[in-house]
């Protein structure tokens, strides 16, 4: 069995509270660190463990603490980013439903760690049930001791709330997120300054994913140089991944990284393959924004070799044959799956969730979602292929924030690995309404499932 | 687009006045204008939906211009600015959502309940809509329930009629 940190003791009835959540260990990282530890050596812990950001940009965590800026006399803060919004991940979700504490938890360490007196969580709005969740966890933690003044008898303070969001994407990326806690619109600002030195109301500022918070707390347990054990490379711990699309289990599932993804994909202790006995087609390894990859590709390295659940793994082969670990957002498509269909679907989205402050970003993804729906709907050109990858590339790396990026490395992915299947909608306008391209040639190395007939 | 569809004068109730008292309490001195997301949610649960005058009264609340709540509730997809049905029936319609069955759903929706997206039923109980992820891809197809944003996973059709079912009876 596949070590679990953050996932170990979920099937506990209760673990949802904190009397559970103590009985299982819950909160020694708090007494650890804020009675045996100082600021510095819990920075120094989380970067041992070689902990990499778990929101997407896989930024080593405990490098980004160490940049905090320190002036006398000006408050500093922690930010949780439970913006969860990212199509195809929905771990912090998971996470903040079924073990509340082990975010508050780290909440404390971290806030301890950074020097922050006052820190907020801000889950997107949608999620009001897990604000509800949070906010009771909150007062449990500050009944027992954990939050408030004098935490412990150790004499350090914290203020801990929960911020809801409005429903909007574009405040999963840091400095929107910021704005959008100062009560503004989530413009994503211009940086530098970066947030460890102006943040949030312009004070420095540190904010981190669910999870990365969350995995502070083993990191503390057990020790950086442990936690660093655990996995493959620069790929350190463990890493939760959403499983959607069509899989015969979709859920959350805590990897070791390094884990085969042909493993992940079906082996029964994990998403025991492709739903209804159907082929894998494609797969986006790191939630929508990352770059989609044909089923051959998702198994196998362009080299042959497997290719393994991690961020240098998956990034094996640039945007060539690669594509990237993100947030762990995997979704799966199966032989019936419609590409182009499916590209439009993701376009949309990102033209619907654009801020509108780069032009770039504002028009480029609309256009790219009317192209994709003429294509889609049978009225496409073959021109509109490469006018797609001449788009993408006109958005991609001319914004402020990378959700242009974001935009535009679905469709060029998808143009790069399906361009056969763009093509039969141009050429096939009336035949591709109804039907789909099917497989084709990405087929994976693994036959179907013999289906036995007979008695 | 901010349109303006009613000028009638709201009152908000003294709980929920008092609510947003609680709320500003989180900020730092002088950083009030932090509250305004949380409190726009609390006056659209009590409401409904933000009517200009409500998001009048609540810049005068915190003390900012009405310009400053205007923009906030026409940037944010979860705010409403025009009167929506009892239940509002949002229906995830992002990627992992259709590969599971999300769009033959919201057409069954859309003959269920009779309106097309975004139009209230006559009986003024229901509207619904399709909204972009919401964050349950490995439970799709998912709807949420506002204001308390309860979620219905997997669903089906069978699902969703005894869903709106058992709307009718509440």
């Amino acid at each position: 069995m596949a070590r679990k940190l953050l996932l170990e003791h979920i099937n506990v009835p209760g673990i949802n509270t904190l009397d559970v959540y103590r009985q299982k260990g819950g909160y020694r990282a708090v007494e650890k660190a804020l009675k045996t530890l100082s600021p510095e050596e819990v920075v120094e812990e989380v970067k041992k463990s070689g902990l990499r950001g778990r929101g997407g940009a896989g930024f080593p965590t405990g490098m980004k603490w160490s940049f905090l800026a320190k002036p006398e006399g000006v408050a500093r803060y922690l930010v949780c980013n439970a913006d969860e919004s990212e199509p195809g991940t929905f771990k912090d979700r998971y996470l903040m439903t079924y073990i509340p504490h082990a975010l508050i938890e780290g909440m404390i360490v971290s806030s301890f760690a950074l020097g922050a007196n006052t820190s907020y969580i801000y889950v997107r709005g949608e999620m009001m049930p897990q604000i509800r969740i949070l906010e009771k966890a909150i007062a449990e933690a500050k009944a027992a001791g954990f939050l408030g003044q004098n935490i412990l008898g150790t004499g350090y303070n914290l203020e801990l709330y929960v911020q809801p969001g409005g429903g909007a994407y574009i405040c999963g990326e840091e400095t929107a997120l910021l704005e959008s806690l100062e009560g503004k619109r989530g413009n994503p600002r211009i940086k530098p300054p970066f947030p460890a030195i102006a943040g949030l109301y312009g004070c420095p500022t540190v904010v981190n994913n669910v999870e990365s918070i969350a995995a502070v707390v083993p990191i503390i347990n057990d020790g950086g140089d442990e936690y660093a054990k655990i996995g493959i490379g620069r790929s350190t711990g463990t890493k939760l991944i959403s499983a959607s699309g069509n899989l015969v289990r979709p859920g959350v599932y805590e990897i070791e990284l390094g884990l085969p993804v042909e493993e992940f994909i079906y082996s029964d202790e994990w998403c025991g393959g492709i739903a209804n006995g159907k082929r894998l087609k494609a797969t986006v390894a790191g939630g929508s924004s990352v770059p989609v990859l044909p089923a051959n590709l998702t198994l196998k390295l362009a080299n042959g070799e497997p290719r393994l659940m991690s961020y240098e793994s998956l990034s094996e082969g640039g945007f060539a044959t690669g594509t990237m670990m993100g947030s762990g957002g995997f979704i799966a498509f199966d032989e019936d799956q419609c590409i182009v269909r499916n590209t439009w679907n993701f376009s949309r989205f990102y033209h619907h969730e654009s801020c509108g402050q780069c032009s770039p970003c504002r028009e480029g993804t609309g256009w790219m979602e009317k192209v994709l729906h003429r294509l889609e709907y049978g009225h496409g050109k073959m021109s509109d292929i490469d006018l797609l990858v001449d788009v993408s590339k006109k958005i991609e790396g001319n914004t402020i924030c990378p959700l242009g990026d974001a935009a535009a490395w679905p469709v060029a992915s998808a143009i790069r690995h399906f361009r056969d299947e763009f093509e039969w909608h141009v050429k096939e306008p009336v035949k591709s309404l109804d039907t789909n391209y099917g497989l084709a040639n990405y087929a994976e190395p693994i036959a179907k499932a013999e289906v036995t007939t007979g008695n | 687009m901010l349109k303006v569809e009613e000028q009638q004068p709201v009152t908000f109730s003294s709980a929920l006045i008092e609510k947003c008292g609680e709320i500003v309490k989180r900020y730092p001195g002088g950083k009030h204008k932090s509250a305004l997301l949380p409190i726009l949610h609390e006056v659209q649960a009590e409401l409904g939906w933000l009517s200009p005058d409500a998001m009048d009264k609540v810049a005068s609340f915190l003390t900012i211009q009405p310009i400053e709540v205007y923009e906030v509730a026409s940037f944010y997809s979860m705010y409403f600015l025009k009167p929506q049905g009892k239940f509002v029936l949002e229906v995830c319609r992002t990627g992992p959502c259709c590969l599971v069955g999300a769009e033959k759903l919201m057409d069954h929706l859309e003959q269920r309940l009779g309106v097309k997206e975004g139009v209230v039923t006559p009986d003024g109980l229901f509207s619904w809509r399709g909204v972009e992820c919401l964050a349950a891809c490995g439970y799709g197809p998912v709807l949420q329930i506002g204001p308390e944003y309860t979620f219905y996973e997997n669903l089906n059709e069978q699902k969703v009629d005894q869903l709106i079912q058992d709307l009718r009876d509440k």
